[in-house]
């Protein structure tokens, strides 16, 4: 690492408070986006063991989206 | 790709899909270079010192705070005038990322101004038109967490956004204003005409890569919110089906 | 015109009678000038210099508080579904409700102000001056305001959210007007450069804020 000289402490702080943002973003996307599939999941699954003889796609799905 | 090829979400799922890795590789990249040219190859401002590498982080910062709440309002516009399907998905995606963005570039102006101006904070206008802009993104945070139906709560916000954006000059303006009746130019302004090429490149790279990176968290937090409407969507008819079976 | 008229004397009247939402904001803003004091200390001379800026907290404070059951009762006893089917546009209900507002709980506040000020010390200029910007200032507030009442419709609540979404917008107003009435109090400032931009940030929060609150109401309803 080169010399960064008298304020050293403020440039590492300021450079571990851009990681920690950009780390906590990253990690929100991600890992909202596991909950939201495997509640997706658990829910399709739940329709499908409910509707099994008749149609076991999940036409209700594609309907289903943004209202 | 038309904006309104991507009104319906599935197709929207699958450009998401496909666009985000590249989004995210473009910022890893990016980023990763910047950050090397920041602090191997970029000199040492003869002013500043060794904290303009700070503002390597600040400026890109400050840039997505203020671009984040114009994606939101023509947004809004998308929302209340087009009224396209995914564009209250696009405001609450990109909400807490300008936010988060704001919040970054006031801490790191806040350790900037430490040792350049010997204080974290001082009532400048920029400094403190970007606090209101914070107060702003928190506030329609808080709308959007208060509504649950997500489409009363993105008319809402969409509403409130404009008459953000409408305001948000005239806040500049009067804060400008003010400040230079309290404070006559006891501030060191960062930059002028000139930042020589061996600052701006750097700062330009890592500008852009920032920029990648918040279309990779924005298209990434679209998503999320597709998929939560759904959860919400099959939740209620499940309670439905539950209620009248 | 006529159905205008009669929802401004319908809102006074509710106003007048019903909580006397009039005394109520003359109140609060009474007693946001009597704690100040006890929180800044006794000094006179202290509390001449920033006594306009305390007569203006209270002013803002007071009416946006007061604000935010504006739209949200008409809609729990109808009155909003009705309004919206009549002919009138939303936007002219939205401003006769924000003016008979203003008549209601802004008039009695740059009324109670000169009383006030002198529990603040402050010199018979620096006083017309406070109830001169105080005047043309509290207009905007209310149709500022308005739009978070608006908001109130889809949130079902008001109160902090309402007044935390709203604070940062009506920041310039807060900034003009003090800055005009220190002008007068100090004499160092032009006092016309900022109360005439005060009077144009009234003017157009007069256009925007019904506007707004229309578009609020209709998102809201829907």
């Amino acid at each position: 690492m080169i010399d960064l000289g008298p304020h050293a402490l403020f440039i590492q702080l300021a450079w571990a408070a851009a990681g920690l943002v950009t780390l906590g973003l990253i990690a929100w996307v991600m890992i909202d986006y596991r909950s939201q599939r495997r509640q997706l999941a658990a829910l399709e699954q739940a329709a499908n063991a409910r509707r099994r003889p008749a149609a076991p796609t999940p036409a209700v799905l594609e309907g289903a989206g943004v209202p | 790709m038309a904006l309104i090829d991507l009104a319906n979400p599935t197709r929207f799922l699958a450009f998401a899909r496909a666009a985000i890795p590249i989004a995210g590789v473009l910022a890893a990249g990016l980023l990763a270079v910047g950050i090397y040219l920041a602090f191997f190859v970029a000199p040492e401002d003869y002013q500043q010192g060794a904290t303009v590498r700070i503002l390597y982080i600040h400026v890109p910062s400050a840039w997505l705070g203020m671009a984040c709440y114009v994606v939101m309002t023509l947004s809004a516009l998308g929302t209340l005038v087009w009224k396209h399907p995914l564009a209250d998905v696009s405001q609450k995606a990109a909400a807490p990322i300008g936010a988060a963005f704001t919040l970054l570039c006031l801490v790191t102006g806040a350790l900037w101004g430490r040792p350049m101006w010997g204080t974290y904070w001082v009532w400048d206008a920029r400094l403190t038109s970007t606090l209101v802009l914070l107060l702003i993104y928190l506030g329609l945070i808080a709308l959007w967490r208060t509504v649950e139906d997500p489409g009363r709560a993105g008319r809402a916000a969409a509403v409130l956004t404009l008459v953000g954006a409408v305001n948000i000059p005239i806040i500049k303006f009067s804060v400008d204003w003010w400040n230079t009746l309290h404070q006559p130019t006891s501030v060191i302004r960062l930059g002028g005409p000139t930042i020589h090429s061996s600052i701006l490149t750097p700062l330009l790279i890592m500008a852009i890569g920032a920029t990648a990176l918040f279309v990779a968290l924005h298209l990434s937090a679209m998503r999320n919110e597709i998929l939560r409407r759904r959860v919400r969507t099959l939740r209620i008819l499940a309670a439905q089906r539950g209620a009248t079976a | 015109m006529t159905a205008l008229i009669a929802l401004v004397v319908r809102d006074l009247r509710l106003a007048v009678r019903v909580g006397g939402g009039a005394f109520v904001g003359v109140l609060f803003f009474l007693a946001v000038v009597v704690v100040m004091p006890f929180a800044i200390g006794p000094d006179l001379n202290l509390l001449r210099r920033i006594g306009p800026a305390i007569l203006w907290i209270g002013a803002l404070l007071a009416s946006l508080l007061a604000l935010d059951r504006l739209f949200a009762q008409d809609q729990e006893d109808g009155t909003l579904d009705l309004l919206l089917t009549a002919r009138t546009p939303l936007e002219l209900v939205a401003a006769a409700k924000g003016l008979a507002h203003w008549i209601a709980t802004g008039l009695p506040l740059v009324l109670a102000a000169p009383v006030l000020s002198l529990l603040l010390n402050l010199e018979p200029l620096a006083i017309g001056a406070v109830v001169l910007t105080l005047l043309v200032g509290t207009p905007a507030l209310t149709f500022i305001g308005l739009v978070g009442a608006a908001l109130a419709v889809t949130l079902r609540r008001g109160g902090l959210l309402v007044a935390v979404l709203i604070l940062p917008l009506s920041i310039p107003i807060l900034i003009f007007g003090i800055s005009a009435s220190n002008a007068a109090v100090t004499g160092g400032l032009p006092f016309g450069a900022p109360f005439t931009i005060l009077c144009a940030l009234s003017l157009g929060s007069l256009v925007l804020g019904p506007i707004a609150a229309g578009a609020a109401i209709r998102a809201g309803l829907d």
